[in-house]
């Protein structure tokens, strides 16, 4: 039984409807019709949630609220009450990478976050957003966020390049956390099933191994994106408050 | 030694890594137990950094293991 190519293979990216603009390749791939699912249906559950707004909210308006308030609840605790300007973006990157992992827990479906190029695009624009706030607001002061108060200076000479440099390790472990949880999460399962269809009788060991990891799996796909969340506005509030 | 090899040797090694966060995962659940053991009313309070320090110290071994697929796939 080949166990190379099978657990990795449902990663595949596959052209739906080829397109070529001069030499740049823009096919329309399975990964942007996940994209394109997921917009879609977060679009359309706020606003039909939100369309008879009613004083007692039914359940699909309480979803709306819930989510909205719990976004706003992040943002107010962690960056402040005045950062509340971020949180249109902070709320569509939360309800995006959430929607997007758990779609792809859906059976022969498509993880879009399973793909570094598409974590590392998200955290890339957290980061610079976040750096450029930053140096906006504070201009040359921003700076020192590298140099943390009250150290002498011979400890400062090897604590400032420790400092810099995980500050700018920032977008690369942001997006590999994510990235990487998805990706071992979807192997494991491919594997287990690869097993199960492998062995006859005795399948119901990895059967019964794969329904306790999708309980896993799904825990993990919701608090990745609480995560993912959540850093950002740490490091908004670094940007915005420099301590 | 071929590549084919060695690639596996260096995919098993690189697993290593997930020792730390088995470990980390295990300290940061047993202070939650520990907290809300203590003061039964701040697990509202704590539980929500309990998850972040989960999903951190998880993430940590999972640079490990990403490690290893890029060697097994990648190279």
């Amino acid at each position: 039984m080949a166990i190379e190519l099978n657990p990795l293979e449902q990663f595949k990216i596959e052209r739906l409807v080829p397109l070529h603009i001069g030499k740049l390749d823009v096919s329309y791939t399975n990964s942007a019709l996940a994209m394109t699912v997921v917009v879609v249906l977060i679009t359309a559950l706020i606003i039909i949630g939100t369309r008879r707004a009613a004083l007692v909210p039914g359940r699909l308006q309480s979803l709306v609220e819930m989510t909205y308030e719990f976004v706003a609840d992040m943002i107010d605790s962690n960056v402040g009450r005045e950062a509340r300007g971020y949180l249109p973006f902070i709320f569509s990157l939360f309800t995006f990478i959430l929607l997007a992992n758990l779609l792809g827990l859906v059976p022969y479906s498509f993880t879009v976050t399973s793909h570094i190029i598409i974590t590392l695009a998200l955290a890339l624009v957290v980061f610079i957003g976040v750096t450029i706030i930053g140096i906006v607001r504070h201009g040359f002061h921003f700076f020192s966020l590298f140099v943390p108060h009250g150290v002498p200076l011979p400890l400062l000479i090897i604590l400032v390049p420790i400092e810099v440099l995980s500050y700018f390790i920032r977008p690369f472990t942001l997006s590999i956390r994510l990235f990487a949880n998805m990706l071992a999460g979807h192997t494991m399962l491919a594997i287990f099933g690869g097993f199960a269809a492998a062995i006859g009788l005795a399948a119901i060991f990895p059967v019964a191994i794969n329904t306790g990891l999708i309980g896993l799996e799904l825990l993990v796909a919701v608090l990745q994106a609480y995560v993912f969340a959540i850093l950002t506005c740490l490091y908004l509030r670094d940007s915005i408050h420099l301590h | 030694m071929d590549l084919a090899s060695a690639k596996m040797i260096g995919a098993g090694l690189a697993c290593i890594a997930l020792v730390g966060a088995g470990i980390g995962i295990g300290n940061v659940f047993s202070s939650l137990i520990g907290a809300v053991a203590r003061n039964p009313a701040s697990q509202g309070q704590v539980q929500p950094f309990a998850f972040l320090g989960f999903a951190l110290a998880e993430a940590t071994g999972l640079f490990g293991l990403a490690i290893a697929f890029l060697i097994l796939f990648v190279f």
